[in-house]
């Protein structure tokens, strides 16, 4: 969806301020949003692309004035209540009630190093062969999906050409969705910056997305 | 900011100690752990990882090994997930890794314009910087302006190219060897790479040896 999160190429937020030895978390409550957030995914009721599009379906306003663990909390809550493993009087009260679901796991303390060294590895078999291949010139299609998508707005209906066949992958538009898992060949799609920018960009400047094959045509 | 507290209650979410996010999330872990979703040790675990087991320093060991043995350099560029592996780095945010290597020709940045994807296992969790607004907006359209903002000046003709975080894949940016650095070990490599040059908005320099 075209919502506050697909940010490449806006303008007005002024120049980037990094912070001078930057802790690691600001603050205790961050720490325990990240660990919640790792473990409530670890349920396994829902996939990273579910959890993206709860994070960037939140009110424009809200997401541009939140920092990230802020959204990352605010979407948490909102997931395990569409979900149906809290209600919204509990999370505003504090105190449990009666809902429940039963999650198909829960990550035990002594599992988390095998866990987290293992990750989710996102390729997968392929039904079909590749239908490009490197140095083929490609045209993503241009969309404005009410659903979630990987397609940057700013690299739609853009001309660039495949530097990598990186493997079959999890298809995120559907599966965000709680639609069944399906995967598609993915790409490295590069782009000259005037063919994204216009002529006035610096043609010095190459940019690349990772794009699924329904995102492209043959160009 | 309130002090660590390891231990799960019932009634601190009322307690005017807390600020009103520290409240929202204490009670949303009294009710996770209360519920039986999330286990109070696998918690702390997470945490410890994060604060004590992963971070730059890992990636750092990866250039450094780069810069040092060629056959090494090679199989990252080859295969990045595999070529970290030979360090016991992967998993969680880099199941799938790949290296971008900088030539006098072309230098590599790193961006998640969608959200805040980012090479975990190797870098460590992302500054605040790279999750929000104005780096995520103007990296893609105006990579040499962000690069000035970190004070950073390529040398002329230097082309850039940004890599935009789309998919599970992961990139790491293998900055060049400075000059200056010849005969140095391993270790002495890996204490000039930065979490910034690896991400593409730093340069490592001999100066910063430790």
């Amino acid at each position: 969806m075209n919502s506050a999160h697909d940010l490449g190429g806006q303008m007005g937020f002024g120049p980037v301020v990094p912070e001078k030895d930057e802790p690691i978390f600001h603050a205790d409550w961050e720490k325990k949003v990240l660990a919640i957030n790792v473990a409530a995914g670890a349920m396994g009721a829902w996939t990273i692309d579910g959890i993206r599009h709860a994070r960037e379906s939140l009110p424009p306003a809200q997401y541009l004035s939140s920092s990230y663990y802020q959204i990352w909390l605010a979407a948490l809550d909102k997931m395990l209540v569409e979900q149906g493993f809290l209600s919204k009087d509990e999370l505003a009260s504090g105190v449990a009630g009666s809902t429940r679901r039963e999650p198909k796991r829960v990550l035990k303390g002594e599992e988390v190093p095998t866990v987290l060294r293992r990750g989710f590895p996102y390729e997968r078999e392929a039904p079909a062969p590749a239908r490009f291949k490197v140095g083929d010139t490609v045209r993503t299609i241009v969309m404005h999906p009410q659903h979630h998508t990987r397609l940057p707005r700013y690299a739609r209906g853009k001309q660039g050409v495949i530097e990598l066949v990186t493997g079959c992958h999890v298809f995120p538009d559907t599966g965000a969705h709680g639609a069944p898992e399906t995967a598609q060949w993915l790409y490295t799609v590069v782009f000259t910056g005037p063919e994204l920018w216009g002529r006035d960009a610096d043609p010095t400047t190459t940019v690349s997305i990772e794009a699924w094959e329904s995102y492209l045509e043959p160009a | 900011m309130s002090g660590h507290d390891h231990h799960h209650h019932h009634d601190h979410e009322h307690d005017n100690h807390f600020t009103p996010i520290e409240a929202r999330v204490k009670a949303l872990e009294s009710l996770m752990v209360e519920k039986g979703y999330v286990d109070p040790s696998a918690l702390d675990a997470i945490i410890d990882t994060y604060e004590t087991k992963i971070g730059p320093r890992n990636g750092a060991r990866v250039v450094a090994k780069a810069w040092s043995d060629p056959a090494y350099a090679a199989r990252l560029k080859a295969d990045g997930t595999a070529a970290v592996a030979e360090l016991g780095y992967g998993g969680r945010g880099g199941e799938h890794i790949v290296a971008c290597f900088n030539t006098p020709e072309e230098h590599n940045l790193i961006v998640c314009t969608l959200c805040s994807c980012y090479p975990w296992p190797v870098l460590g969790l992302p500054p605040v910087w790279y999750k929000s607004p104005p780096y995520r907006s103007k990296a893609v359209i105006d990579p040499r302006g962000t690069l000035a903002d970190f004070g950073v000046t390529l040398p002329e003709g230097q082309r850039i190219r940004v890599w935009d975080s789309t998919a599970e894949t992961r990139f790491i940016v293998v900055p060049m060897r400075p000059a200056g650095t010849e005969g140095w070990s391993e270790d002495e490599l890996a204490s000039i790479v930065s979490r910034d040059s690896m991400i593409g908005v730093g340069l490592p320099s001999p100066e910063d040896r430790s």
